[in-house]
């Protein structure tokens, strides 16, 4: 009997593990083991016919470290998330309290306010190229009413940073705001009403009801709003290409850039490395501090 | 008071509302007009569709639609078939390690693939798939994220189903595919939504992976055609902006609900 069972739990784990097998394979060809081969590759020369590829530790992360261009990535990066993220957040939260309360034309406010979230950012990108062109796109035609100037949006570097956030500002929120709506109408009707009673503002009850009781989810889309300021760089390749002079230039566009436009591999993946690191302290962050009775991810 | 504040709701939330799709309706403007009324925003000016016609004959866009639709296809069968299995799995089998194994899983959440482009790159060109479909797709087809998604769905179907089916005669495979799979539909629905939406919009890893309009899919074509570059004005580029979001955003219009609901079960892209 004991040695049937035992059989028996023995056959199990064999078929536990053939069906991940499929999972574990892929992962380990596309996760796993390039990220070791990243770690790796990080610590060695880039090759060239003269000098062949040699160990050199933390060299390639010091030269990062010394090159005024990686500083500025890193800069622009920060600048981009600082403002990309509450931003995007505080109009995603804004959309779900309009979208939740009772307006006219509320199926087409929230249709207007999610369809951004449905487009390839490349096609974004091009609409927003509409509004950026100097001269002839609807900001300058607007400011032209006023008697204002053609600026150049995306070709000087005090605004080009800036009109790429718009266009991420514009894609995420939609997507942010189903969340704080979904989680605004798990809210009880009776708070409103014992609120309204109490005579408390409408100010009062968002600030003081509302707001605690959104926190999980806005811990979660801040997480997914972090993710985003790594991720979100296909409209460079469309309105800047990161310039000008790297006004515009985005950590994972200077990887792509290090990697495949001056095939220089060991620098890419010493960034990349960084930003691994960065990833993980964000996972850390979300596993010891997020509520799990929230959104799952 | 709380008539008027309920207006001045309306009128904040509507008017955002515009200037949120006002991007969309600028190019639906510019892609039905010739560029210089376009551009003059001559109200009284006539539709045409030339800007559609330049635009089509301007680069292989069937090719392009085709190479997407089999993309999302391709990413959408890997995936199902892979994360059914592995979901399957962590949910009701058990094995030595599962919960380790099942921590190594989810540590890709971490890993975007989106990261890891030059190893990534060397790993589908060493296994011959450079400019190919199913290399611009395998890397996806392994989703943590999906494996997660799956295990839970298949968690929370009880027991007793389960069993009766065995009582039946089913073996393991059978009360798979006709128990937990039926029953995890609306997570499939969902997942595939989601998955679609996310790889019909892909960009950076396609555009490292394929080297010709013979694998290109549309955001890769698409901007290859609006490259300052090729000189292409700003009505061409609204029609074959529109053109290639088309599919997509019909289908958004259409089954607005589900979209949003899968994007809600999901949590994240």
């Amino acid at each position: 009997m004991n040695k049937h069972a035992s059989q028996e739990r023995r056959r199990r784990a064999i078929y536990g593990y053939l069906l991940l097998t499929p999972a574990a394979v892929l992962l380990s060809l596309f996760a796993f083991y390039p990220s070791v081969a990243t770690l790796w590759s990080s610590t060695f020369s880039r090759g060239t016919r003269r000098n062949p590829t040699e160990f050199v530790s933390g060299g390639n992360y010091s030269d990062l470290f010394n090159d005024p261009t990686f500083w500025l990535v890193v800069k622009n990066n920060l600048f981009y998330a600082g403002i990309t993220i509450p931003l995007s957040m505080f109009i995603a939260l804004s959309m779900a309290l309009w979208a939740n309360s009772k307006i006219s034309a509320k199926g087409f406010v929230r249709t207007a306010y999610f369809t951004p979230t449905v487009l390839p950012m490349i096609a974004a990108a091009n609409l927003w190229l509409f509004f950026y062109t100097p001269g002839l796109g609807v900001l300058d035609q607007i400011g032209a009413l006023f008697g204002l100037p053609s600026v150049n949006w995306l070709g000087q570097p005090e605004t080009a940073l800036w009109a790429i956030i718009i266009v991420t500002v514009w894609k995420e929120s939609g997507f942010f705001m189903i969340f704080y709506l979904a989680a605004l109408q798990t809210i009880p009707a009776d708070l409103k009403e014992a609120a309204d009673l109490e005579g408390a503002s409408r100010w009062t009850y968002t600030r003081r009801i509302v707001l605690p009781l959104l926190m999980p989810t806005t811990l979660f889309i801040g997480v997914n709003a972090m993710i985003n300021s790594v991720k979100l760089i296909d409209h460079l390749f469309i309105l800047t290409k990161g310039g000008p002079s790297d006004s515009t230039k985005l950590i994972l566009y200077y990887i792509w850039e290090m990697a495949f436009a001056y095939f220089d591999a060991p620098h890419a993946a010493a960034m990349t490395i960084m930003v691994l690191l960065v990833l993980g302290i964000i996972a850390a962050v979300q596993f010891f501090y997020m509520d799990k009775r929230t959104h799952y991810q | 008071m709380s008539r008027l504040s309920r207006h001045l709701d309306s009128f904040g939330a509507i008017l955002l509302a515009i200037v949120w799709i006002s991007p969309l309706l600028f190019a639906f403007w510019a892609a039905f007009h010739s560029t210089s009324d376009a551009v003059n925003f001559n109200l009284t000016s006539s539709l045409t569709l030339k800007n559609f016609q330049v635009a089509w004959d301007g680069a292989p866009w069937l090719r392009y639609f085709m190479n997407t639709f089999l993309l999302v296809t391709i990413v959408l069968i890997g995936q199902f078939i892979i994360t059914t299995l592995a979901g399957f799995a962590f949910a009701q089998v058990s094995f030595p390690g599962k919960d380790f194994i099942f921590i190594l899983v989810l540590l890709q959440l971490f890993i975007l693939p989106e990261v890891l482009i030059v190893e990534n790159y060397a790993m589908v060109s060493r296994l011959g798939l450079f400019d190919s479909l199913l290399g611009v797709g395998m890397p996806y087809m392994a989703s943590a994220f999906g494996i997660f998604l799956m295990r839970q769905a298949f968690k929370s179907i009880p027991i007793e189903l389960d069993e009766a089916a065995r009582i039946e005669g089913c073996g393991w495979f059978g009360v798979l595919l006709k128990v937990y799979v039926p029953l995890a539909k609306p997570t499939y629905l969902a997942y595939a939504l989601v998955s679609v939406s996310t790889h019909w919009n892909n960009f950076l890893w396609p555009l490292i992976v394929t080297n010709s309009d013979k694998t290109r899919p549309l955001t890769v074509g698409l901007s290859i055609f609006g490259a300052p570059e090729n000189g292409v004005d700003i009505s061409v580029i609204s029609a074959a902006t529109l053109m290639s979001v088309a599919p997509l955003l019909i289908a958004f219009l259409v089954f607005q609900r589900q979209f949003v609901q899968a994007f809600l079960r999901t949590g994240i892209k």
